[in-house]
């Protein structure tokens, strides 16, 4: 089999040998394409189908009543108002949290370009996104040390005035959205670096040599140039955050209500799929209305 | 302009790495309520060695990232030879079907192989880990792999098959050498992919069987000790060897022609 769709691609080669069980090459290109594809559709696009009709569902087919298929489930933001309060407050912690992103990670990706070259910008860039790549979880547990009363931002506070309160703001949703800038913050700084170093040099160098401020050359020739990279590490960002149930857990403690944990309860505590899934779906239509959105801009991205 | 530059890069990895400091001395601090002053203690190291709950987790942790990255590694390559080397009609569908496992919020696609592993029996535990992580970490091997092709060409296998060589020989003894580089790259990032996962993972372990990050989570939740910030250390020290070595192979922004 493994030589059977091997041998086949000889048909491309100008003199390749061929021998007379050659394959077709469209049955060797699904060989190798069908484990992948199938695995995935095992695994993401199934469930994502069942989830669908699931979220028709009058209740939970695990108990004994008796399953109708109704829209009730997505009338949840009607019947239960408080949702909406919550998910204005989910889309609220993805604003701040892309926008402090934004400001931070753009001009972090500016510093990189403009004031660091050679080894020293690329040991930068990659002690920049080495936490990126580490556990999540374990970042957000982290905090907690630092944010919490007593913990290390009051005991820096206490070595300079010690009568001083306490600042420590853990449980609140300033430390939902320090936890997730953190989270996600070099994702922006990655995605705005590969656009600002696409820039050339030449155009800086004549505008500051026509007298340009460097806040005129920012904002009028490195934020448009680099808005891609911008737009499309926003769109990275503010996609997860609004799904994030594990940060507001850990940071948010009982403020911390989010679409994300309102969903996870109904799965874990609750034990209502089909409404768990009805606000899954409603947030996966989010997410697909801003792929569609900027989907010009994230495929320039990808292409580049 | 430089050294203002120079200045908030520092203080921008001051904010990146002084939670990550502050957590992992903790674990070196011998109160058990984290208070200070600090003292120097390996204690909760210690009793991390006798705690069989977290490292039967965590032993669960490097199960799974190996197999899914032996998997993930051989599916995702198979696929991006094809995607990379054939043209066919249907490829940009098949390649934008490789976005939802990293697009979707890891929340969406948790809950729905939580109610579709259910609902077909295929069940909770290991193996719907092992069937989740792959899934997530194949559209990675594929973009990796994929990028590891675009800096080889293709005149080299072609120029030996017009030598002679059979296509199956002219894969393994040229393609496959150059491209080994991106494969190994592929598969340690396969590993970190698993490594590191909580939210699938969340939804599909069972009280009975569960990895690092599901059992770090279920423990700070409890209320937590320095014996968390011990193991913790430890999972971000692993994450972070294991990354800096497929930086090492890998070369993500190495384009250059290799020949």
């Amino acid at each position: 089999m493994q030589n059977d769709q091997l041998t086949s691609a000889s048909e491309r080669g100008p003199s390749g040998p061929r021998s007379r069980w050659t394959l077709p090459s469209w049955i060797s290109t699904t060989a190798l394409l069908l484990p992948t594809y199938g695995w995935l559709t095992l695994a993401v696009f199934l469930p994502l189908l069942t989830m669908f009709v699931f979220s028709f569902m009058s209740a939970t087919p695990m108990g004994k009543a008796p399953i109708v298929f109704t829209l009730k489930q997505y009338r949840a933001f009607i019947d239960q108002p408080y949702l909406v309060g919550i998910g204005i407050t989910s889309l609220l912690i993805g604003f701040w949290t892309t926008l402090f992103c934004a400001v931070l990670g753009f001009l972090a990706a500016v510093a990189l370009v403009r004031s660091t070259f050679g080894k020293t910008r690329e040991m930068l860039l990659i002690l920049v996104l080495l936490p990126f790549w580490t556990n999540g979880l374990v970042r957000v547990f982290s905090w907690t040390m630092v944010l919490r009363e007593n913990g290390f931002l009051d005991n820096l506070l206490h070595m300079i005035a010690p009568d001083a309160g306490s600042i420590g703001f853990l449980y609140t949703r300033y430390a939902i959205v320090v936890g997730l800038v953190h989270g996600y913050l070099p994702y922006m700084i990655l995605t705005c670096y590969i656009a600002l170093v696409a820039i050339d040099d030449a155009i800086i160098e004549a505008a500051s040599s026509l007298g340009a401020r460097w806040w005129t050359i920012l904002f009028k020739i490195l934020v448009p140039l680099a808005a891609p990279g911008l737009i499309s590490g926003s769109v990275l960002i503010f996609i997860p955050v609004i799904g994030s149930f594990m940060e507001p857990r850990i940071l948010g403690g009982r403020v911390g209500v989010t679409m994300g944990t309102v969903i996870e309860d109904q799965f874990t505590q609750a034990f209502n799929w089909p409404l768990g899934a009805s606000l899954s779906f409603t947030l996966l239509a989010v997410v697909l209305a801003i792929f569609a959105t900027f989907s010009g801009v994230l495929r320039r991205g990808t292409a580049a | 302009m430089k050294p203002l530059g120079r200045i908030y890069l520092v203080a921008i990895l001051i904010f990146l790495y002084t939670p990550i400091l502050v957590m992992m001395a903790m674990g070196f601090n011998a109160s058990p309520l984290y208070e200070l002053p600090f003292s120097f203690s390996l204690q909760w190291y210690q009793a991390l060695w006798s705690n069989t709950v977290l490292l039967t987790a965590g032993l669960n942790s490097i199960i799974i990232a190996t197999i899914t990255a032996v998997l993930a590694t051989t599916l995702g390559t198979m696929a991006s030879v094809a995607l990379s080397r054939r043209t066919f009609r249907g490829k940009s569908l098949l390649q934008l079907m490789l976005l939802p496992p990293i697009a979707i919020p890891w929340l969406i696609t948790g809950t729905a192989m939580l109610i579709f592993f259910y609902w077909s029996g295929i069940g909770r535990g290991m193996h719907a880990l092992l069937i989740g992580h792959v899934a997530l970490a194949i559209p990675y091997v594929v973009l990796v792999v994929g990028t590891g092709f675009r800096t080889i060409r293709s005149d080299l296998e072609e120029a030996a098959m017009s030598l002679g060589s059979t296509p199956v020989h002219a894969f393994f003894s040229v393609t496959l050498p150059l491209l080994y580089p991106s494969i190994l790259g592929a598969a340690l990032f396969a590993f970190a992919v698993s490594l590191d996962q909580f939210v699938i993972s969340y939804f599909l372990a069972t009280p009975g069987y569960t990895t690092l990050p599901v059992q770090i989570y279920s423990s700070i939740r409890k209320g937590f000790t320095p014996e968390i910030n011990a193991i913790s250390t430890v999972l971000l020290l692993g994450s972070m060897t294991i990354i800096l070595i497929f930086a090492r192979f890998a070369k993500p922004g190495d384009t250059r022609d290799k020949r």
